[in-house]
């Protein structure tokens, strides 16, 4: 995902959607396309109670994109600060070409204008020094978004911390 | 230039605190407002496809006067002079026979009900109900029937509470932005939450634990808990309840015939778990929600379920705690002289005929509360001419077509109408029969007046206009004045903006309207307002207390303590129960363009063993079918649903042809309900209509 992570927390997250709706808001997608995709499991009964889970499938931003090489105009780009990939419109040529490549089949097709379109991460907002609109718009704090590393330092301090207070007691402290 | 403009959403009417990014005065994204915690930042789906609205070519775009047969799609497009001249015109005709008392109202409650109620009195007609009554009128019956407070007076602090137990209230799919986050945080930390319901939701699968009721024995269940906590065991406040609550030892004789085993025959749930649960409940007391709900499990003895989840609260000791049910405290209790001042409020001349259409607050629905009248008599008082006749319908951004049980009945009654005037945003079904439709501007497009949010926290809030209108549309609080004047009674509309509307409210608050600026709200108490448990609670019944033996009940002939009636579905029927998703406001939304796509009609949920037994799979088409209707929609086959309750989604099944998107697509469920009511409390039994089911040849 470029230098980024979308990190999706299943335990908040609901399946309002709301994530595709604001992306759809925001980047101006048309109807029967969705950019970023919220991918529910459930609800299903697991020993007589019901359980569900999820996660958020943006573009994975890859460092080698598949979208990328099959271009044949080059309206594909990688920016060099943060590795984020995007289509540069004036130039797509409308032959689909990304779609097929990528193993995801993440690009979307945008009939009206008859251009592909996809995930740039939201990276006007991102150089505003703001969140994506999915992670923005999700009411719960399901889905974050950070760097790896930062994501990384949360999630242990959280688990630490969990840990510490449960051999608390054993301690004596 | 970008800017941030904080206002409050309205795509459902729990109205939200969002901020609006705009640019060349067009909306570029929709947030929660970030000054608000609880909102994390976050809108529903609804609040964030608001946008999607904006620019639809299927919204009304001006005034409309019919100009074919009521219904045909034959429209005349005029000018807000004639329009409202043409209504005005038509109400004079027909009062001059019939009596302002002629004309109901009817809305979705909204900021500008202070001013909807301004014009009923003006003109002198009772006839005023609102959408309340359909969602939650035994909850209100209920309410004030213990605690002398309605249901919108209180309210749960799900931040700090312990155990939450859900009656279908299904939070985590109809979402309340704040009130969804203070339980998940709240389950962060430790609470548990129970969830009952026929069928699984998102709240089922969210929840610690999951009991899967038979549909409509939710009373039962109550009986069975509450036997539980005081027959068996000293589990309840005992204090609290000595202090506060009147008729514990009525109740304690009451309860004998409903032990735990007698509910888990009733309910399909082991006594086993009731107890566990009393147990468990009892630990965490008074840090205990039972959520008295919204709709759900509405049958006809709802007075009495929804009773009974405020019953567990008093004895929980859980009423006015912290991580319990508060009271809602408004501007006074925040130190203010003054709360906002009402339109409704002024001197009005006397109301020559004080008859309800509904009977409501009178013989017929003596509990039930007028303020927002039974909407479920409006048909049967149309057609019947009892106590009088109805000859108008000003239905305001509330559509009783797809809203009331008994669809043909309400069809026949709109009919019979002389006038209907609607005012809505979209064509939904009543504002497509309309004879002449007022639109009101999104939203987005509007101001309104001042919303007071009374809470532990109160604060005021305030809807402002982020974008200019794209149509030619209006506010309904300057619609309401124009018709008010044409009915020579515009003296009690002493406003021609907005902002005359926002001092007249602030009058004497020492408020500005420039506080608003900054955040979208003022906040009027940092901490939150609890009352003293020893020696303050105030509560609005005749005792002062929490009355369990209800002097609202019983002064009107009707039993505190009726012995339970049980439910029996036949074998070879099923029990209708409907309910809410994400992404849809009960008839409102299934044609706004994100939301249409995301659920873009309903489906029929029914248990896997009655499908097979039917000789149903998974997506076949059927046919569901009651006494007053049927319909046709793609059934869902799942283990995830009681046998004997068929499940779906309310509010699609739209047949009016300019919404092009939800036209036809699936089935309306007021189609199919039977026009059954809790005749004490007012509601609707929405829950309550026998089905039978087949695949359709």
């Amino acid at each position: 995902m470029g230098d980024y992570l979308i990190y999706t927390d299943p335990e908040k997250c609901v399946a309002c959607h709301s994530c595709e709706v604001a992306c759809k808001v925001k980047n101006r997608v048309p109807i029967g396309a969705t950019l970023g995709k919220i991918v529910i499991m459930g609800p299903k009964l697991i020993n007589g109670q019901p359980r569900m889970s999820a996660l958020f499938v943006p573009c994975f931003h890859c460092e080698d994109a598949w979208c990328m090489n099959a271009c044949p105009v080059d309206a594909i780009r990688k920016r060099s600060e943060d590795g984020l990939v995007h289509i540069l419109r004036e130039l797509c040529v409308g032959c689909k070409s990304c779609i097929l490549a990528c193993p995801w089949h993440v690009p979307q097709w945008d009939a009206g204008a008859g251009k592909a379109m996809k995930c740039d991460m939201c990276m006007d907002r991102i150089d505003e020094n703001r969140e994506p609109a999915c992670v923005a718009a999700c009411p719960t704090g399901a889905l974050q978004f950070g760097d790896p590393a930062e994501l990384s330092h949360k999630s242990r301090e959280i688990y630490g911390l969990k840990l510490l207070g449960r051999t608390r007691s054993r301690y004596g402290h | 230039m970008k800017k941030t403009v904080y206002t409050l959403c309205f795509m459902c009417s729990v109205r939200c605190p969002i901020a609006v990014e705009i640019e060349n005065d067009d909306v570029i994204s929709i947030e929660g407002n970030p000054f608000v915690a609880a909102m994390k930042g976050g809108v529903c789906p609804k609040g964030a496809a608001a946008a999607g609205w904006i620019h639809d070519p299927q919204r009304v775009q001006s005034p409309m006067i019919r100009s074919g047969p009521r219904g045909s799609g034959q429209w005349k497009k005029v000018g807000w002079t004639e329009a409202l001249d043409y209504t005005a015109n038509r109400c004079k005709e027909i009062f001059s026979e019939h009596g302002s008392k002629s004309l109901v109202f009817c809305e979705r409650v909204n900021l500008t009900t202070d001013i909807s109620k301004t014009f009923m009195k003006a003109i002198g007609s009772p006839n005023y109900f609102s959408h309340d009554t359909v969602c939650k009128g035994s909850i209100n019956s209920a309410c004030r029937s213990i605690l002398g407070y309605t249901d919108g007076q209180i309210n749960a602090d799900w931040a700090n509470a312990k155990q939450v137990v859900l009656y279908g209230r299904n939070v985590f799919e109809s979402i309340e932005v704040k009130a969804m986050n203070a339980l998940l945080d709240a389950m962060s930390a430790g609470a548990k939450v129970t969830c009952i319901d026929p069928r699984v939701t998102i709240t089922a699968a969210k929840s610690n634990r999951y009991f899967m009721i038979r549909p409509g024995t939710d009373l039962a269940f109550n009986y069975g808990l509450i036997y539980a906590l005081i027959k068996e065991h000293l589990y309840y406040d005992v204090s609290y309840v000595s202090r506060w609550v009147e008729g514990f030892d009525q109740l304690f004789r009451f309860i004998n015939p409903y032990t735990p085993e007698w509910a888990e025959a009733e309910t399909g749930i082991p006594a086993k778990d009731i107890r566990q649960l009393a147990k468990e409940i009892s630990e965490a007391k008074p840090a205990v929600i039972f959520h008295y709900g919204y709709r759900g499990s509405s049958h006809p003895n709802e007075i009495h379920f929804r009773r009974s989840i405020l019953i567990l609260n008093a004895l929980m000791g859980s009423i006015e705690s912290k991580g319990g049910v508060f009271i809602k405290k408004g501007a006074t209790d925040a130190g203010l002289k003054t709360g906002l001042k009402k339109f409704s409020d002024q001197k009005f001349p006397e109301t020559p005929d004080k008859r309800r259409f509904d009977g409501c607050g009178q013989e017929l629905f003596p509990v039930a509360d007028p303020a927002h009248g039974v909407g479920a008599m409006f048909p049967k008082a149309v057609l019947s001419e009892t106590p009088y006749p109805l000859k108008i319908l000003f239905a305001f951004r509330y559509d009783p077509l797809y809203s009331l049980a008994d669809y043909h009945q309400t069809l026949r009654a709109l009919e019979k109408l002389q006038l209907i005037v609607s005012c809505d945003i979209n064509f939904g079904g009543t504002t497509s029969l309309a004879d002449v439709i007022l639109p009101e501007s999104f939203f987005l497009e509007r101001s309104d007046p001042l919303q007071m949010g009374a809470g532990l926290k109160p604060a005021i809030n305030r809807r402002i206009n982020c974008i200019k209108p794209r149509f030619d549309t209006q506010p309904m609080w300057w619609i309401l004045r124009q018709l008010a004047e044409r009915l020579d009674a515009g003296q009690y509309f002493p406003y021609d903006t907005i902002e005359d509307i926002w001092n007249y409210q602030l009058a004497d608050t020492g408020i500005a309207i420039s506080d608003f600026d900054k955040k979208g709200f003022v906040s009027l108490s940092d901490k939150p307002i609890y009352w003293n448990r020893e020696n303050g609670l105030k509560f609005k019944t005749p005792s002062g207390k929490i009355e369990l033996v209800s002097s609202l009940l019983e002064t009107h002939g009707f039993a505190s303590f009726p012995p339970y009636e049980n439910l029996e579905t036949p074998a070879d029927q099923f029990r209708l129960i409907v309910g809410r998703c994400a992404a849809h406001t009960n008839v409102m939304t299934q044609n706004n363009p994100y939301l249409n796509e995301l659920v873009p009609e309903n489906v029929l949920w029914i248990n896997k063993e009655r499908a097979a037994a039917l000789g149903i799979q998974n997506g076949d088409l059927v046919e569901i079918a009651s006494s007053v209707g049927k319909g046709q929609l793609k059934a869902f086959v799942t283990d995830m649903i009681h046998p004997e309750a068929v499940f779906m989604l309310h509010g699609f099944g739209h047949q009016e042809p300019e919404s092009r998107r939800s036209y036809q697509k699936g089935v309306a469920d007021a189609m199919i309900q039977e026009d059954i009511m809790d005749r004490i409390g007012g509601s609707p039994a929405l829950d309550h209509t026998l089905v039978s089911v087949r695949k359709s040849s």
